[in-house]
């Protein structure tokens, strides 16, 4: 009754069914593996320091201790729609309060809800994969002193097909990849790659993407279109750049450059981070940007 | 067809004309202000080398420079944010519309970068220390309005 053609149809769909399933299937971290692992609030603070979470998920225009209050309602737009950064406060039904260890490391590290749902990777899991796990419960350990808000999170506003989760699960595999980018030939490079390339995702803006979003290696840190549509993130290598470990120490320290113009933009919350930061700190991620290639 | 290629001609060369007198000569306002920036920076760095030890501490030097970075904050810029002359509509405008359509918030970032350039002014001449200080204080008034009123790089 059914032709070979017909059923060679029904399987190749059933075939590309289950691998549709398999590679979207939203990967967690378990208990098991944070076995071992006690917080350390005072580490998990300057994590939380140096991967700018309040930068996006303090309420708009939070100014000072307001902007530990994790109320989110900041508005990123891009080519895909515009994402409104969530409430990730300790609110025990708006926020994240009710979340064990490793609902916040799969979050973080993974991408993934205590729901089993992927986030959108405007979120830097991508960048944030290559946070150790130490750090990560650390982070939750200090997340967890913060203040509470009953603020709910708004809806994203993207659009078909960019709003079906579960092809994000398609992303993270052709494009989330947790090797490093750059070598470390020593401890300081490491420390500024560690403090680039994970926790404070530099290249997320500064490194431009293909039709997909995914980030384009090969262009890493040379700058990229704003997300916005109008003007253009910088780059950042020592030619783009032209400046000496002190002026770069500078910037991440004043906002500073060597004109006495000022940092802009949401550079200016990244720079209100690196400047909590330990000079040594400051120091390796210009170690790191003056080691990138022309 | 001769008279089609030469008046095709002539159209395109009137477009190109156009395009590089606009090119060159630029909106007025927003080469005002961008000189106004340029002002401010000129000031700003004499001030800001001494803060960072780039150059020798020189209190006279230093008063003249801060007076000067006060009293262009102080002028009345109004003329020149001239309504409309957004990043992406106006060659070389990095303003954002939030110029206008949050007119408080604007003037309130005009008001902070007035007061810390008169603090600075006040005690650019009291030692290397207070130099710091005052220089540290301009620096977040700057970047309280780049943060939210201008745009990235075009």
């Amino acid at each position: 009754m059914f032709g070979p053609l017909f059923r060679w149809t029904v399987f190749l769909a059933l075939l590309g069914g289950a691998v549709y399933w398999f590679v979207t299937w939203p990967s967690s971290t378990s208990d098991e593996q944070l076995a071992g692992l006690t917080a350390n609030v005072e580490n998990g603070e300057q994590v939380f320091i140096a991967s700018g979470c309040a930068s996006c998920h303090a309420a708009p225009e939070a100014e000072g201790a307001a902007k530990l209050v994790l109320a989110g309602g900041q508005r990123f737009p891009s080519p895909f729609g515009t994402f409104v950064a969530p409430n990730i406060s300790t609110d025990a039904s708006h926020g994240i309060g009710g979340w064990s260890p490793a609902e916040l490391v799969s979050a973080v590290t993974q991408g993934t809800s205590p729901e089993g749902q992927h986030y959108f990777p405007a979120f830097p899991y991508s960048s944030y994969q290559r946070m150790t796990l130490q750090d990560a419960v650390d982070l939750h350990g200090y997340m967890q002193t913060l203040p509470a808000d009953a603020t709910p999170s708004a809806p994203h506003e993207v659009s078909f097909p960019y709003n079906i989760r579960r092809n994000l699960g398609g992303w993270k595999f052709l494009f989330m990849n947790d090797s490093w980018v750059m070598e470390a030939p020593d401890a300081q490079r490491e420390r500024g790659r560690y403090l680039v390339e994970a926790l404070g995702h530099c290249a997320e803006c500064h490194t431009p993407r293909n039709a997909l979003g995914g980030l384009d290696h090969g262009q890493w840190m040379r700058g990229a279109p704003d997300p916005s549509g109008k003007g253009r993130v910088p780059g950042v290598t020592p030619s783009q750049l032209g400046w000496g470990e002190a002026d770069i120490v500078e910037y991440l320290t004043s906002g500073f450059t060597p004109e006495f113009d000022t940092a802009g933009g949401h550079m200016v919350a990244v720079i209100e981070n690196t400047a909590q930061l330990s000079e040594e700190d400051r120091q390796a991620i210009a170690a790191y940007l003056l080691a990138l290639p022309d | 067809m001769r008279r089609f290629v030469i008046t095709a001609t002539a159209a395109a060369l009137a477009t190109a004309t156009v395009a590089i007198a606009g090119g060159h000569g630029g909106n007025p306002a927003v080469k005002a202000r961008n000189a106004h920036m340029g002002l401010y920076s000129f000031n700003l760095g004499m001030l800001g080398d001494m803060a960072k030890g780039t150059t020798e501490y020189d209190a006279a030097a230093a008063s003249t420079a801060a007076s000067q970075l006060a009293a262009l904050a102080a002028f009345d810029q109004s003329a020149y944010w001239e309504e409309g002359t957004i990043q992406g509509e106006v060659d070389g405008s990095r303003a954002k519309a939030e110029i206008w359509s949050d007119a408080a918030g604007w003037a309130a970032k005009q008001e902070l970068m007035k007061t810390a350039s008169a603090s600075l002014a006040e005690v650019a001449g009291n030692g290397l220390e207070a130099l710091q200080g005052g220089v540290a204080g301009v620096g977040e008034a700057c970047g309280a309005c780049h943060k939210a009123y201008r745009g990235p790089r075009n």
